[in-house]
């Protein structure tokens, strides 16, 4: 006991002495309190090793924090709902203020988000909030995979923390469809009709696991309550959990930062946290939570009243789940007709399979991409400087071709509506969207491999010879020239300091022989790496310069 | 591959640390431009300017200013529109000056924060250095060295029967959890369920949603009902039997109509009645172009001919909309001769049997 009280005085000493160059109440306030935690937790470790930790600093590592911040501000206002929403599907009479339903049959669900609505002040605020914070975070994670894609911000060692992002995305979509469904509107509740119809297209246990999911036959009175359970119990849970194992990797492998003269693979060049990093990513999450604010005061989002309660036979024109369910409910759409068999009196849904298996595919390559990409290259070592997509086309391209199918599939999900404000046939959009599902990435691919080179070899020509200065010169001969003005070395650092590349030679292992992976991997690499342009060395530098 | 050329000596670990990591087919060039370290520091104005800095901390406190008057606004705004019962004007006016004054208030403190970040605070780029992220072959070996101890004394995977054993009963034990979630449901076979409906001989056809029985003299040529069976109401699960039964009646010019052997008798001088549960995954099929006699999905745009026993002519649904017979009762309104003879709604695996 007076070991630590001793200790205690050491240290508090110590740190007034520190701040003796301005003392005054408040401080020595704080230095108490700092010492009173400090003797409690030893905390002073965790800030001595994360206080000036270094932040690096780009416009797109904005959008994984959007992506964050929006999450906070679904926690809080959703726990607001949670103080006055009802999961239940019992059976009501609403007899809330909102004349044009009184007296409609309804379940509790749906007749107590509608007094959320219209007789809780702010309830409505807080309903918008969520919405569009869910609508926000689901973007963001979504743009925050693409930006982390394409800059292969993916690879060693964070192809773990991609794969713990891709499941935030899942469960991100899953946290949505789960919430989109509880107001049990007329909207929500032809959505868990499309997921009933699909669950009961997988073959064997479709049926069964439909009729368990819903408690009985659809829709059943138990749905509403399961997914309000998994909606802000579970899924919250795990979300909670995989942003803290997102984070903690984070700050395990560093941020990754763009080339840039003085940044190495070996440093981190940024801001502190404490104090920039810290007021700009506070203030920033304050900006986020605004902007949802306003948006939330002045759009109306997800107007249930105007749906009504959920009852099976009408439904409105140009249905549409939120937009990030839209992929899936494309593909539904884009599949052809007739799809269906039967074996030995088994019916197997190939309307349904095909949409599950394709999209199953689609989300798995996205999910395994950096161990392909790992595997080609061959490339074992770490991965702190970011690639801008041009220094790697066909990762680039391929990006596109992925972006592109899955937009295809977005549009889908819009087919009747495109045809209405376009004038077109919803045939014609279809059979249109059904060709670009499978045109569109292969030209995607093309278009954005030829960009990449080209503008590839736009920064070589900028490096070797400078750019156009707009001055025109005449030499004594008559001739005309325009001088080419020369870049600094830090400008043109940004330009020539990326990763190489070159197609694998396959060769025999020490056995004498070229094993099939070998040779699969030979092919992927020049499939990879055959087009290539080479970044500008030293000696083309200086050959450039004799020239002039 | 030099990890494997590297002999069997030392253990796993060093053998692994020790190993150049390989580059793969990364180009390593010694002829590569050389990193030019660092450029000049380039000040702010603000740096340099100390009006411009006074500037720049009362823009700061402005923002600030404005974040608590926009919170105050906020309180003002809950108490100053109230939500009066039945006024939609009310919750609008609410929702938009409320959510308007803590819009403010956030916004203000996040671009004063930001704006106090970028301006005032120091702008210089600060420099940490990377270790890589495998740990000291120090850490590695001792935290391989505990593994090692600890299968040692347990005998993990030198006691195979009692390890074995416990992996047995781990994978068991999950696994008969499964049998709990079979009351998720009723007892009932959902197969079953599914094949009938609350259609049966002489069902009557009433009106969705009032439930008033209709007449065939009240079904004029091109027109259409939302139908579903009269005893629906009366019955102890409506939303689940309506999932099933709902139904469009429409009656055309029976010379429309392209009717099949076995179905002859279904129709009542052209009124046919089809179930409004799409085929492909189960949204109603509502919408009824009546010049062309198609119904359409608004879901996944399913078209379905009624003309041709609504076979499908458009979309990813494979059957046609099970048809339901109808007749007339002696009182002259609408019946049904009997049940659907197909299950309705979307497929499943045991639909056939």
């Amino acid at each position: 006991m007076t070991v630590t009280a001793t200790t205690t005085e050491t240290t508090a000493s110590e740190a007034t002495a520190e701040t003796q160059v301005e003392p005054g109440k408040g401080m020595r306030f704080v230095n108490w309190g700092a010492n009173y935690i400090e003797d409690r937790t030893s905390l002073s470790g965790f800030v001595k090793e994360l206080g000036r930790k270094i932040f690096p600093d780009h416009w797109s590592f904005m959008l994984g924090e959007v992506a964050l911040y929006s999450f906070v501000v679904i926690l809080l206002s959703g726990t607001f709902l949670t103080f006055f929403f009802q999961a239940s599907m019992t059976h009501v009479v609403y007899d809330g203020s909102y004349a044009p339903l009184k007296g409609v049959g309804m379940s509790a669900a749906m007749a107590s988000t509608l007094d959320i609505s219209f007789d809780v002040r702010g309830g409505l605020l807080m309903r918008q909030v969520h919405h569009w914070a869910a609508l926000l975070f689901v973007a963001s994670v979504g743009l925050h995979m693409l930006r982390v894609f394409f800059t292969g911000a993916f690879r060693k060692p964070r192809e773990l923390n991609w794969v713990v992002g891709f499941v935030l995305f899942v469960l991100a979509m899953g946290e949505g469809f789960t919430g989109y469904s509880l107001p049990d509107d007329l909207l929500s509740g032809n959505g868990l009709r499309i997921i009933d119809g699909m669950v009961k297209g997988i073959p064997i246990i479709g049926t069964w696991i439909s009729y368990l999911l819903f408690g009985g036959e659809f829709p059943g009175e138990a749905i509403v309550g399961r997914l309000y359970t998994l909606h802000i119990l579970l899924l919250p849970a795990l979300v909670v959990a995989a942003i803290g194992v997102h984070l903690i990797l984070m700050i395990v492998n560093k941020h990754t930062q763009f080339a840039g003269p003085g940044r190495t693979q070996g440093n981190v060049v940024g801001v502190p946290i404490m104090p920039v990093f810290a007021a700009k990513a506070g203030g920033f999450f304050f900006i986020v939570f605004g902007v949802i604010m306003l948006v939330a005061s002045l759009v109306t989002i997800n107007p249930i009243w105007n749906y009504g309660p959920y009852d099976p036979s009408p439904i409105s024109a140009g249905t549409q789940p939120d937009w990030y369910i839209g992929f899936a409910d494309g593909m539904l759409r884009l599949i052809p007709p007739h799809l269906e068999t039967e074996l030995w009196g088994f019916t197997i849904t190939w309307y349904i399979l095909i949409p599950i298996a394709v999209l199953g595919l689609f989300i798995v390559l996205v999910a395994i991409y950096p161990f392909v990409e790992a595997w080609i290259t061959g490339d074992k070592r770490e991965h702190h400087i970011a690639d801008r997509p041009r220094n790697a086309p066909t990762r680039t391209a391929i990006g596109a071709a992925g972006v592109t199918f899955y937009a295809v599939m977005w549009a889908a999900a819009s087919s009747d509506l495109i045809a209405t404000h376009f004038r077109l046939s919803v045939e014609g959009v279809t059979h249109f969207l059904q060709a670009a599902l499978i045109l569109g990435p292969i030209i995607a691919y093309l278009v954005a491999k030829r960009v990449c080179l080209a503008l590839q070899k736009k920064d070589r020509e900028i490096a070797l010879h400078g750019f156009e200065s707009g001055r025109i010169v005449r030499l004594p001969g008559g001739e005309y020239i325009e001088v080419h003005e020369r870049l600094s070395d830090y400008d043109r650092w940004r330009l020539v300091s990326y990763e190489d590349y070159a197609p694998l030679m396959v060769r025999p292992n020490a056995k004498g022989r070229i094993t099939t992976g070998t040779k699969i991997r030979g092919v992927l690499s020049r499939w990879f790496f055959e087009d290539r342009i080479a970044p500008v060395t030293r000696s083309e530098i200086e050959a450039a310069h004799h020239d002039h | 591959m030099a990890q494997a050329d590297g002999a069997e000596t030392g253990t796993a670990v060093e053998r692994h640390e020790h190993a150049p990591r390989a580059a793969g087919v990364a180009v390593v060039s010694d002829d590569r431009v050389q990193n030019p370290g660092f450029p000049p520091y380039r000040p702010r104005v603000s740096d340099i300017d100390p009006v411009k800095e006074r500037q720049n901390e009362r823009r700061v406190f402005w923002l600030f200013l404005a974040s608590m008057i926009g919170s105050v606004f906020a309180v003002v705004a809950y108490i100053v529109f109230p939500i009066h019962e039945g006024d939609m004007d009310s919750v609008r006016l609410n929702n938009l000056f409320l959510g308007l004054g803590f819009a403010l208030g956030l916004l203000g403190i996040g671009f004063g924060a930001v704006h106090w970040s970028k301006s005032l605070m120091d702008g210089h780029d600060l420099v940490e250095q990377r270790h890589e992220t495998r740990g000291k072959p120090e850490t590695v070996a001792r935290a391989s060295e505990i593994f090692t101890l600890g299968n040692k004394e347990s005998g993990f995977t030198r006691r195979k029967l009692i390890r074995n054993g416990l992996l047995g009963a781990l994978v068991l034990a999950p696994l008969s959890a499964i049998v709990i979630f079979r009351d998720f449901a009723p007892a009932e076979d959902p197969v079953k369920l599914l094949k009938h409906t609350l259609w049966e001989k002489g069902t009557r056809l009433a009106r969705d949603p009032n439930g008033i029985p209709i007449k065939a003299s009240d079904v004029t040529i091109g027109s259409v009902f939302h139908v579903i069976p009269e005893n629906l109401h009366e019955s102890d699960h409506p939303l689940e039997e309506k999932a099933k039964a709902a139904v469009l009646l429409m009656r055309l010019d029976p010379a429309d109509l392209h009717v099949s052997e076995e179905r002859k008798d279904w129709n009542f001088r052209g009124i046919v009645a089809y179930s409004k549960i799409c085929t492909h995954v189960g949204c109603p099929v509502a919408l009824y172009e009546q010049q062309t006699h198609h119904l359409l999905c608004p879901c996944h745009q399913s078209q379905f001919d009624i003309t041709r026993e609504a076979e499908v002519i458009f979309g990813p649904a494979k059957r046609p909309l099970p048809q339901l017979p109808i007749t007339v009762d002696e009182e002259g309104y609408l019946v049904a001769q009997s049940d659907f003879h197909e299950p309705v709604g979307p497929s499943f695996w045991e639909r056939s049997l």
